[in-house]
């Protein structure tokens, strides 16, 4: 498949005269596939909002190489803008503008027929408040227009920075249906996000950033399965023959923690082994449960930024690819 | 194309630029109207009557110079006349003579617009100019505060042709305001002339001379209109540049005025940009300096006088022109977005 977005070392320093220097992005890379959902996920001022401003041209990297739809950007910008849809964190509309208007000046700009005003309007649910002057929308209208507005062009590619934010629950469910009948018809949408229980519903695969730099990604279900601990709970017939169990596995080399009426274990590969083992020994597993790893813990684990009680986690305080003698170092006890 | 044909429809659609620009053409309103009804056509009515005002006056100055000629004599008989309130000759204080007391003093106002068409187009500049000002600074300034600018970057990517098509498109619409303001403005004018003034000695020198004073109203228009719009994107705020203007005017410009004029330093007005911008309308503007007194063939006091022309106008005009927006568009190709 080939990559409709490729970033490869991308570097963006803020300097500052007072606060010296922060490398936002320090060697980035990120590939997304045609025809995919992509999540784009990291911990707040993880480098994210960065990350696509960059490539959408709007700050200049320090280094790096970037390229949207096969071309190099942000020398192609002009070639590829007309099919590069976008939102960046929370866009701002002139508040004296209605939606339609505001919309309407947009195709203007970018030569999109007028009628496809209607049609995004339409699609996003503003449709009967579109003669409204932008001022007077509510948080999750603001965002319905951005949103809008990034349809507008009928976009190769996608680029949602935080679209759910202030959506409300229809809303967001309706935001994935879309998604994903956009990515049915061709459409690549990248989409970054908080609310990881949305991104594992709606994307293919998935980034994870920290710190400027990448920590995990993969489709979805291969970043958590490399990040799931293989945890199995089994249960027997009788809770007498736990003891029996529990020294079987152990000699098997499988780590058992007890529990009044189950073990739980750990670094299992195949969990037909366990079946096995237990009924060389005459035991028989009334339960066999693999525990399943959501997104959301393997990214606490990847970005180390899992809350501990009693303390407050600052941001950039999470994991540091490597680097040394940062904050919440690689694999740190954070772990979920 | 598309670009500035939307630009234009942007511009025309803020409710700020309707609202100033209707604003400026009523103030421009109310200078005709005012000029039209403080003026008045002088014929013979007119002229009879201001001859007997002449004469009324002249009777006046008769009167009183005889009553102080009276007073004088009663003074020097009574042999008061010591406090020098009166010549040692009483005959002295005579009446002056009767031509010197014109009858056109006392005509009443009129509007000659051959001599006086030229001096309105200094109001009309400036009141345009100063709409353009705002109007520009307003049109990108709420751009770059609002988040519209980076939404635009996002379809257009070429920053300084951007830039430029709304300049553009901010210079036609200024430009589709001033041209017919100053056609009606000639127009109101010509009215004036006409019901209460006159318009004779219109020569074709004349003509030309008014509509050159015209066209440069309108380059300074345009020219103020660039700045406001350069200002306002260069401090991505409408407020930074009417800030920064009111900064430089009010500290800058009466803090200097003060400044030189306690350093006593000659001529400052040179200094001061207003002047400019009325030499640039007038052609010439002639400073004065009172402290220096050349004393000529008579005897009479001569100040020293520095000319400004409308070329030493251009040259700061075009080389302020340059400098802000150069910088504004060396900015929006090197800054980040955000
Ligand atoms: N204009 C700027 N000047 C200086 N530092 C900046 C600027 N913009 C961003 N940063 C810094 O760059 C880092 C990355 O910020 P970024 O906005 O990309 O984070 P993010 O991943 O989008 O976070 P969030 O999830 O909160 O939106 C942060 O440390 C931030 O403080
Ligand atoms: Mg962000």
């Amino acid at each position: 498949m080939p990559a409709v977005l490729e970033i490869e070392g991308l570097r963006k320093t803020y300097k500052s005269r007072r606060r010296g220097t922060r490398n936002a992005l320090d060697g980035f890379d990120m590939r997304v596939d045609a025809g995919q959902v992509h999540g784009f996920l990291g911990p707040n001022g993880s480098g994210k909002t960065t990350t696509l401003r960059t490539l959408l041209g709007l700050i200049r990297p320090d280094g790096g190489r970037m390229t949207l739809l096969g071309h190099e950007v942000p020398a192609a910008l002009p070639t590829v803008a007309g099919q590069v849809g976008a939102i960046v964190e929370s866009p701002q509309f002139f508040p004296h503008f209605s939606a339609r208007d505001t919309l309407s000046l947009l195709a203007g700009a970018g030569e999109v027929p007028a009628t496809r005003v209607d049609e995004v309007l339409e699609l996003v649910g503003l449709r009967d408040r579109a003669g409204e002057r932008v001022k007077t929308y509510s948080l999750g209208m603001k965002q319905r227009l951005a949103v809008a507005s990034a349809l507008l062009k009928n976009p190769k590619l996608l680029i949602l920075d935080e679209p759910a934010n202030g959506l409300d629950p229809g809303g967001i469910r309706e935001m994935r249906t879309l998604m994903r009948t956009l990515a049915e018809s061709g459409m690549t949408v990248v989409l970054s996000s908080h609310i990881l229980g949305e991104i594992q519903l709606i994307c293919d695969s998935v980034t994870i950033i920290s710190l400027g730099r990448r920590v995990a990604f993969g489709p979805v279900d291969e970043v958590l399965a490399q990040h799931s601990s293989g945890a199995v709970r089994v249960r027997l017939e009788a809770v007498s023959d736990l003891p029996t169990a529990t020294e079987a596995l152990t000699r098997a080399g499988i780590r058992v923690t007890g529990h009044p009426d189950h073990l739980m274990l750990a670094g299992v590969d195949k969990p037909a082994m366990i079946t096995r083992l237990l009924a060389e020994q005459n035991l028989y597993v009334s339960e066999l449960a693999p525990i399943a790893v959501d997104l959301e813990s393997v990214f606490l684990e990847l970005t180390a930024t899992a809350p501990v009680p009693g303390q407050h986690r600052q941001v950039d305080e999470s994991t540091k690819v490597g680097g040394t003698g940062q904050p919440g170092a690689t694999g740190g006890g954070w772990g979920a | 194309m598309s670009l500035y044909r939307t630009e234009l429809r942007r511009l025309a659609k803020r409710r700020f630029t309707r609202y100033m620009s209707l604003l400026g053409l009523l103030v421009l309103a109310a200078v005709v109207i005012g000029v039209f009804f403080t003026n008045q056509k002088i014929g013979a009515d007119q002229m009879a009557q201001a001859e007997r005002q002449a004469e009324q006056s002249y009777q006046e100055q008769v009167r009183w110079s005889e009553q102080e000629r009276a007073a004088c004599e009663q003074a020097k008989t009574a042999g008061t006349a010591t406090d020098g309130r009166y010549p040692d000759d009483c005959s002295v204080i005579t009446p002056p003579p009767r031509e010197q007391i014109q009858a056109d003093w006392f005509l009443p106002s009129t509007f000659n617009f051959r001599e006086t068409f030229d001096e309105t187009l200094i109001p009309f500049a400036a009141i345009l100019a100063l709409v353009g000002f705002v109007v520009g600074a307003s049109f990108v300034g709420a751009e770059w505060s609002t988040g519209g600018m980076m939404n635009l970057l996002l379809w257009r990517p070429k920053r300084l042709t951007v830039l430029l098509t709304k300049l553009a498109a901010l210079l036609t619409g200024m430009l589709a305001v001033t041209l017919p303001a100053a056609v009606l403005w000639f127009a109101g004018f010509w009215a004036v002339a006409s019901f209460r003034g006159s318009t004779e000695k219109m020569t074709a020198g004349a003509w030309q001379s008014s509509a050159l004073t015209g066209l440069r109203g309108v380059v300074l228009v345009l020219v103020l209109t660039t700045i406001g719009f350069a200002l306002a994107s260069l401090g991505r705020h409408t407020a930074m540049a009417l800030g920064g203007v009111v900064a430089v005017m009010v500290v800058g410009q009466f803090g200097l005025g003060i400044l030189l004029s306690m350093a006593s330093v000659r001529f400052t007005e040179a200094w001061l940009l207003p002047t400019y911008a009325a030499a640039w309308m007038q052609k010439k503007i002639t400073l004065q300096d009172w402290n220096s007194c050349n004393a000529n063939y008579y005897g009479e006091c001569k100040p020293d006088t520095l000319d400004i022309t409308w070329q030493q106008s251009s040259v700061l005009l075009s080389v302020g022109l340059v400098v802000i927006l150069g910088a504004a568009l060396w900015a929006i190709r090197r800054r980040d977005i955000s």
